[in-house]
């Protein structure tokens, strides 16, 4: 067993799939921050399963799997996607989630049938099918990896750059405007960064399950500080070692894909953080409240006596 | 009975079926914890699939639906923690039951008669070579039969509990107040959801099936302010979309879900723009007409102003 | 005559989706005074405020401010001498932030875009968290206050940003006795050193004690002056008690 696990450090393979994932990783768990401190997590999960027709477009454009182009058909479609979804809750009575709900599962079905019709197979149960809906991260290749790295990076820099700015439209964007920072401008940043944080994990976590990498950390590490600058750091250690952990994981047993096998470990920060966060937690909170509960009862008594 | 009149038909019971739930998710705003169960009852299914070790057997059913219940409960109490914001707490449930889901079905792949391309889009088209027989007698589809079942379960969930539905979505403190337990409801309309998540999955997958139950609903809601008339344009809406949808399949050679599912989005999209009560053009129109009358009201005031 | 006024609105209406919520409105704040705006639920007084921050883009009428040195510019040139307080309602108040870092935010608008705040922007903060009397609270998570305590951070917020004029939606509303009169005591320094503040506010058994000035609102203006002038019971009486039809049967 440990002759096996040292085996697959050293396999260059493995070393190119960990880093590509744990940088996916890292990124999703600092962008995922803003979008689950502004609420936005569920949006997301529409975001990745529409990206999934774009991808099929792509793939009919230029005929072979050339990832740049396939994520920019996915950009462009999650793109779309997002416009009908703003239009749908924010122009009439149409409630957020329907409208979420609607445009997640006809895009997908879209998707479906493009790539159907590609594999020309009318039962659609091919491998390659489910490479982008589950994400395959063994396909991943260096130059998969510096495409991921490269876009990441700008990403990384654009919020150092505008930490100030992101931060404050974030916990008040109405007091942002006041302030003279335009929330248009803050806003269309933030949602880019996300769409394309979901594109670059579509190869590797797949559709399905990349929204949990944007949410997970970022739920995880709130748990440990009150302080945004260590929850962004630590989102992107955990979204880091989630990527690594579950590709590992994915890579020694058998049969076990990696986007799934990456959303157990980030689940199991997740649950690990809100049962055994020291001053938050689940259980911290629990005893505290017995606690409380005696030293009333003790005053109440005190006053009897 | 031809093949291509079967798949019509198992399409439009199994549209309906999903879509008569619907009507209340969507006026309750809770269409994305529906997302949620029609991802996790794949755990169910798995789990189930374990112990029976028969995928037709009506215990699997129910464990499944178990599992969709507890999945609502699970968001519920990660909620009631405060410490993560309510979609949050969807957006970490799902994935997680999902996840355990497909590797369990890949690992075991070997053993199980389900294969991951199925879980996600099912296959209607192979709903008439599942049959139901009966004392040597062929009855049809089994897809066609488990669906009736479910669609008149329902039926009866809706027929019975309608006005207990209608106050606990209008108004759900209300309903409290008056005895009806909102929190039962609830978890009544939440079962039923799961139940048919269940039954659809090997018809149309795990993910369209939110579609089918939020589109023509949300379709029925742009076009009547009236419950009841909202649940007849429903039902019309998802015949509609799954006849349409399984024609456009045969003629473009395609998955059939995934075709009503699209067929769906643009129905529910041309209603959303066309309606000629709560549409986008219409409320477009409206307010360029108030804008007009203001306008005019704004220019007498100028005018007695001078 | 207008010299005095900080801010004029001359003929202003605002409406939602076509509705109108306020109808030519003609008013003006007082320079270092005290106003209140007065009316009752949906008369429109937060729409007010938003349209005077350019939250809100009016159908007709014009708002012009003007400071200690300008004179009659519009909000875009004030951005960092009007200051605003919300209701406190309105933002996630698990967001992991410390008091600091919220009272911080009100360095923000003169920093501009990129520029992080320094060592004077944090002395800046400390310094109002004390005039609130929240001194040793700095390290605070905000989820950890109380809702008068809440208020009190973003008072000092408004006040880190160091405007000529404060615009302030009830921050009076459902806050202890004890914030109360700390913020009111606030509010008339503000005053004193020739800054202009205007408040919501709600409560009308207080308006006497507290304002110099009056704005009654509901939907128009129904009256405005000095408080010995137009605080009448006649004046509560008309913005309270009728059923006003806008812009009809009138002209």
């Amino acid at each position: 067993m440990l002759n096996q696990i040292s085996l697959l450090l050293n396999d260059y393979t493995f070393q190119i799939v960990a880093l590509g994932t744990g940088f996916l990783g890292l990124l999703s768990g600092v962008v995922g921050t803003y979008a689950t401190l502004r609420k936005e997590s569920l949006l997301g999960d529409a975001l990745s399963h529409a990206a999934l027709p774009g991808i099929g477009i792509g793939f009919i454009l230029i005929q072979r799997k050339e990832l740049s182009v396939l994520l920019l058909g996915a950009l462009v479609s999650g793109l779309i996607a997002t416009v009908i979804i703003q239009t749908m809750s924010k122009k009439t009575v149409v409630k957020l989630d329907s409208a979420l709900s609607l445009i997640l599962s006809s895009f997908f079905g879209l998707g479906l049938v493009i790539l159907t019709s590609i594999q020309n197979n009318p039962n659609a149960q091919q491998a390659g099918l489910s490479n982008f809906i589950f994400g395959q991260a063994s396909a991943m290749l260096l130059s998969d990896v510096q495409l991921i790295g490269v876009v990441g990076l700008g990403l990384l820099a654009l919020v150092a750059l505008f930490w100030k700015e992101f931060k404050v439209f974030t916990f008040d964007p109405m007091f942002a405007q006041t302030l003279g920072f335009s929330g248009k401008i803050i806003e269309s940043l933030m949602s880019t960064m996300i769409v394309v944080t979901i594109i670059l994990g579509l190869e590797s976590v797949g559709v399905i399950l990349i929204s949990a990498l944007l949410i997970g950390p970022a739920v995880a590490a709130r748990q440990w500080t009150n302080r945004l600058s260590v929850v962004v750091l630590l989102a992107a250690i955990i979204g880091f070692v989630s990527g690594v952990t579950g590709t590992f994981i994915s890579s020694l047993g058998e049969r076990i894909p990696t986007g799934p096998a990456i959303v157990v470990v980030v689940s199991s920060f997740v649950f690990i953080s809100l049962f055994f966060s020291p001053k938050r937690g689940i259980i911290a909170g629990h005893y505290a409240n017995k606690k409380r509960q005696k030293v009333f009862m003790n005053q109440i008594q005190s006053l009897e006596e | 009975m031809s093949m291509i009149f079967e798949i019509t038909l198992v399409a439009v019971v199994v549209a309906v079926a999903c879509a008569l739930p619907g009507v209340f998710l969507v006026l309750r705003g809770t269409t994305m914890v529906s997302d949620a169960i029609t991802h996790t009852v794949l755990l169910g299914i798995v789990l189930a699939f374990f112990i029976t070790q028969d995928l037709n057997s009506p215990l699997l059913m129910i464990g499944a639906t178990l599992v969709g219940v507890a999945t609502v409960w699970a968001i519920e109490a990660l909620q009631q923690t405060k410490l993560l914001s309510n979609d949050a707490a969807i957006g970490i449930i799902f994935p997680l039951f999902f996840s355990i889901a497909i590797i369990l079905i890949t690992r075991y792949a070997g053993n199980v008669h389900l294969d991951v391309d199925a879980v996600l889009m099912g296959e209607l088209a192979f709903s008439p070579f599942r049959r139901l027989m009966f004392l040597g007698m062929d009855l049809g589809p089994r897809a066609l039969w488990t669906m009736l079942i479910i669609l008149f379960i329902n039926c009866l969930f809706i027929f019975l509990f309608y006005k207990e539905l209608k106050i606990t979505t209008f108004d759900a403190g209300f309903a409290a107040a008056l005895g009806f337990s909102p929190v039962l409801v609830h978890y009544g309309l939440m079962t039923i959801v799961s139940l048919t998540a269940v039954g659809a999955y090997d018809s149309v997958g795990s993910i369209l099936v939110v579609g089918f139950m939020v589109g023509p609903p949300l379709a029925a809601y742009l076009m009547t302010n009236k419950l009841h008339v909202m649940i007849a344009l429903t039902v019309l809406m998802a015949l509609v979309n799954s006849v349409i949808g399984v024609q456009l399949a045969f003629m473009l050679d395609t998955t059939i879900a995934g075709m009503i599912a699209v067929v769906t989005g643009v129905t529910t999209l041309t209603v959303f723009v066309f309606s000629p009560k709560k549409g986008l053009i219409k409320a477009f129109l409206n307010r360029r007409k108030e804008q007009k009358k203001m306008d005019q009201r704004l220019k007498t005031i100028e005018q007695a102003g001078r | 005559m207008e010299n005095n006024k900080a801010i004029v609105i001359d003929h202003l209406t605002v409406a939602y989706d076509a509705k109108p919520v306020l109808w030519n409105i003609s008013c003006g704040f007082n320079k270092a005074q005290l106003t209140a705006i007065i009316g009752p639920n949906g008369a429109g007084k937060s729409t007010l405020i938003k349209s005077m921050l350019n939250f809100i883009q009016p159908i007709t009428g014009s708002i012009a401010f003007s400071t200690m040195e300008d004179e009659q510019v519009p909000y875009k040139k004030m951005k960092n001498k009007i200051a605003y307080v919300p209701q406190n309602t309105t933002v996630d108040w698990d967001f992991p932030a410390t008091v600091l870092d919220v009272v911080l935010m009100g360095r923000y608008g003169h920093l501009g875009w990129l520029k992080r705040p320094g060592k004077k922007d944090k002395n800046v903060a400390k310094q109002m968290l004390l005039k609130v009397g929240l001194p040793t609270f700095a390290s605070r998570q905000i989820s950890q206050l109380s809702g008068g305590q809440r208020q009190r951070v973003f008072l000092a917020r408004a006040l880190a940003q160091e405007a000529d004029i404060y615009i302030m939606d009830e921050p009076l509303s459902g806050v202890d006795m004890k914030t109360e009169h700390i913020i009111m005591k606030l509010l008339k320094k503000l005053v004193e050193e020739g800054k202009t503040v205007i408040v919501v506010h709600h409560d009308l058994q207080t308006v006497e004690e507290y304002f110099d000035h009056v704005v009654f609102i509901n939907q128009e203006v129904i009256a405005q002056g000095s408080i010995q002038g137009a605080f009448t019971k006649d004046n509560i009486d008309k913005t309270y008690h009728q059923d006003r039809n806008l812009g009809e049967g009138e002209g």
